[in-house]
């Protein structure tokens, strides 16, 4: 009785519904409360067009939160940028094996299980996650109108987590992984994270609990939920020993799912929810909706995790309830992009003039273009020509990179001057960097895309033999090998930037002094 | 108001999420469990070689997830049927995969049991399967002039491949193909 009741996938619509009513709940009495002009408080009640040409007193406000934030910010920046460096060359070496399958082969530490997890480790728990922390810690002061109090236990916190990474990294190159997709690294190294994740939450949280201000921004819902999220998810998905079999391949998408959908989406969300109209100098085009949108993303997200596993020998009403929440995802992913997009489209000279904002209005957009691809695909008909295959890599690089790697080196490129007081010393390598991360990534997508719809069609046909699958990949998989490499020059260059504005940071405060 | 609904509605809703997709499942997959028909555990020295299989990440290649007959060719293609939850008993960490760039090896074993194809395999893929991206496992081998009672030999000259000293499977080697060749479908249910 109750095996045919899930089967019939009633839960799963009752819970849909169920969803829409209380997100509907929520929406009538807060949404309707926050009036559009609720939006004007990143401006801090100044209604100047142009973003950095407010009143002094405020400019010195500003300036001043901003200065508070310099010693965590900059050290997690920087060591983002080394994970993600590292990264790129693990997924370099990964991405030319599979077509030289004999390069490197004789190091069994670089053996491609190996450096293709140290890549996904690396960027993911490394560039991505100590990115978007470092961006949200210099944007919550500006938020609540306060520095963090506390901010020492977010640099130890950030030591802490390379620590940890360094040792799970190194760990996965000699053999110790746990063997499970985005949860490779040792527990040990999961749980210094854990402690890390806490020491540099807690007085983020702090400071939001003790915020007078009037009303709270989007971004610190975003973040807010996202610093209460990570933790949990991460800590229970890395409790591998209690889970076995298909019970664990359950958790394993329950978790590495929702640390796409409630981590780096909610925290990159956050971030473009205020650069974009502070950088424009105009508001977000309509605030209210964006409530709508945190909340349906919230619901809806964090259920869609067991579309990885279609055609899996897992129970059919827990895959049915992640293919509608997958398709439930249209409603906060069309918020988002009518909120982000009108707002970029109407002041599009001044998108153009900065380039900053132009990695997070394109970071923006990419991420309309891959929520709407994983929705589709997610459906049992798509899933079965594009599971298994390269495909599924092409799209969560438009997603990891496109998006989340796009509005994070936008961020950089708009948040490290204001917080050293100086600007980038070449404007012009900027430019450069948006041109490869542009041109690398469509590459990327473009190619692995194609190479992985071809290899899932072969696959699926009957009279191809395997091998026929493997070698229609091989030209697009040589193609991903030429953007990514584009990409990593371009990473190359982030870093040397940073190199570069850092020393000449050194040498004004010099000059200051003597 | 704000911070309060947003910390409770995060956390409610986290919770659901985690109610639907793992609680819920979790009491749903021990019914359907028959615990008189659970497949025989691996050997010792299998367990040995799944660690291995672990340790090198063959996971991100190689699903252990056959489809069902409906759902595709992997049943014409020699993968298996669908599996079962109760296939999977046991098993910690889980290795259903998510990948294909080679093919399913949920029932390997089943498919090609030789050993010393196994061996040559992984020492080197393009010797047996030309086509093969697969990256060789050189260190899992040994290169010896004399080899020594018990050591298990890679009959390369069988192949016509000319190698000057004998190269030897190290444990790890061993360990791993007994791993694979246990790797079958013990009985095939009914399926229409």
């Amino acid at each position: 009785m109750f095996e045919t009741l899930l089967s019939l996938s009633g839960l799963s619509a009752i819970l849909t519904l169920i969803g829409i009513l209380v997100v509907a709940y929520i929406f009538y009495n807060h949404g309707m409360s926050i009036s559009n002009r609720s939006g004007m408080v990143i401006f801090d009640g100044d209604d100047q067009v142009h973003s950095e040409s407010i009143d002094k007193k405020t400019a010195k406000r500003w300036q001043h939160l901003d200065e508070s934030t310099r010693g965590h910010v900059i050290y997690l920046l920087f060591m983002a940028t080394i994970w993600l460096l590292a990264g790129s060359v693990a997924g370099m070496i990964a991405s030319i094996k599979l077509h030289h399958p004999n390069f490197l082969t004789q190091y069994e530490f670089l053996t491609f299980g190996r450096v293709r997890t140290f890549h996904l480790n690396s960027v993911a728990y490394g560039w991505l996650s100590l990115g978007v922390i470092g961006i949200a810690t210099w944007l919550l002061p500006r938020l609540v109108h306060a520095s963090i109090s506390g901010s020492r236990f977010i640099f130890v916190g950030g030591v802490l987590w390379n620590i940890a990474i360094a040792g799970g990294l190194g760990a996965i190159l000699l053999g110790f992984s746990e063997g499970v997709e985005w949860l490779e690294m040792p527990f040990w190294s999961d749980l210094t994270i854990a402690i890390a994740g806490g020491l540099i939450a807690i007085p983020a949280l702090h400071s939001i609990n003790r915020s007078k201000v009037r009303h709270l921004y989007v971004s610190v819902w975003y973040i807010l939920a996202a610093l209460l999220w990570f933790p949990i998810l991460f800590l229970i998905g890395n409790m591998t020993k209690f889970h076995q079999g298909v019970e664990h391949a359950l958790v394993n998408w329950w978790f590495a799912h929702n640390a796409l959908g409630l981590w780096f989406t909610p925290m990159s969300l956050g971030i473009a929810y205020y650069i974009i109209p502070k950088a424009i100098g105009r508001p977000i085009y309509s605030y209210s909706l964006s409530f709508l949108g945190f909340w349906t993303l919230a619901l809806f997200y964090s259920n869609v995790g067991v579309h990885h596993l279609i055609g899996g020998p897992v129970p059919n009403y827990v895959v049915t309830i992640s293919i509608i929440m997958s398709m439930m995802m249209f409603v906060p992913v069309i918020a988002v992009a009518v909120n982000h997009h009108m707002t970029a489209f109407k002041h599009l000279a001044i998108v153009k003039e900065q380039t900053a904002l132009r990695f997070i209005v394109l970071g923006a957009i990419m991420y309309t273009l891959a929520s709407v691809q994983g929705s589709l695909h997610s459906l049992r008909s798509l899933s079965q020509i594009t599971h298994f295959t390269h495909y599924t890599v092409s799209h969560a690089h438009l997603g990891a990179y496109g998006f989340a790697s796009f509005i994070l080196f936008g961020a950089a490129y708009f948040v490290i001057p204001k917080v050293l007081q100086t600007n980038w010393p070449h404007r012009k390598l900027i430019s450069l960097h948006f041109y490869l991360a542009i041109i690398g990534i469509v590459i990327y997508v473009v190619f692995l895309g194609i190479g992985g719809w071809l290899q899932g069609q072969k696959m699926l046909d009957p009279n191809a033999a395997f091998m026929e699958s493997t070698l229609v990949t091989i030209p697009y998989l040589q193609g991903r090998t030429v953007g990514g490499l584009l990409l990593f020059i371009g990473h190359a260059i982030f870093f040397l930037h940073f190199i570069l504005i850092l020393l000449k940071y050194k040498n004004t405060m010099r000059g200051k002094h003597e | 108001m704000n911070k309060t609904l947003v910390t409770i509605g995060a956390i409610i809703i986290l919770a659901l999420s985690g109610i639907v997709l793992v609680v819920i499942p979790h009491f749903s997959i021990l019914r359907q469990i028959d615990h008189t028909n659970i497949p025989p555990v691996l050997s010792e020295q299998a367990q040995r070689g799944r660690a291995v299989y672990i340790d090198l990440g063959c996971v991100y290649c190689h699903s252990q997830q056959p489809r069902h007959k409906n759902f595709g060719p992997d049943y014409l293609r020699g993968w298996g049927h669908q599996p079962e939850a109760k296939d999977y008993f046991g098993q910690n960490p889980h290795q259903l995969g998510t990948m294909r760039t080679g093919p399913d090896l949920f029932n390997i074993g089943d498919r090609n049991p030789s050993l010393q194809w196994h061996l040559v395999h992984l020492y080197q893929p393009q010797l047996v399967v030309p086509w093969s991206i697969m990256p060789a496992f050189p260190f899992l081998f040994e290169e010896k002039t004399a080899p020594e009672e018990g050591d298990v030999i890679l009959k390369l000259a069988d192949m016509g491949i000319e190698r000057e000293n004998t190269v030897v499977a190290s444990q790890r080697a061993l360990d791993l193909v007994v791993y694979l060749r246990e790797l079958k479908q013990k009985e095939k249910p009914d399926e229409d």
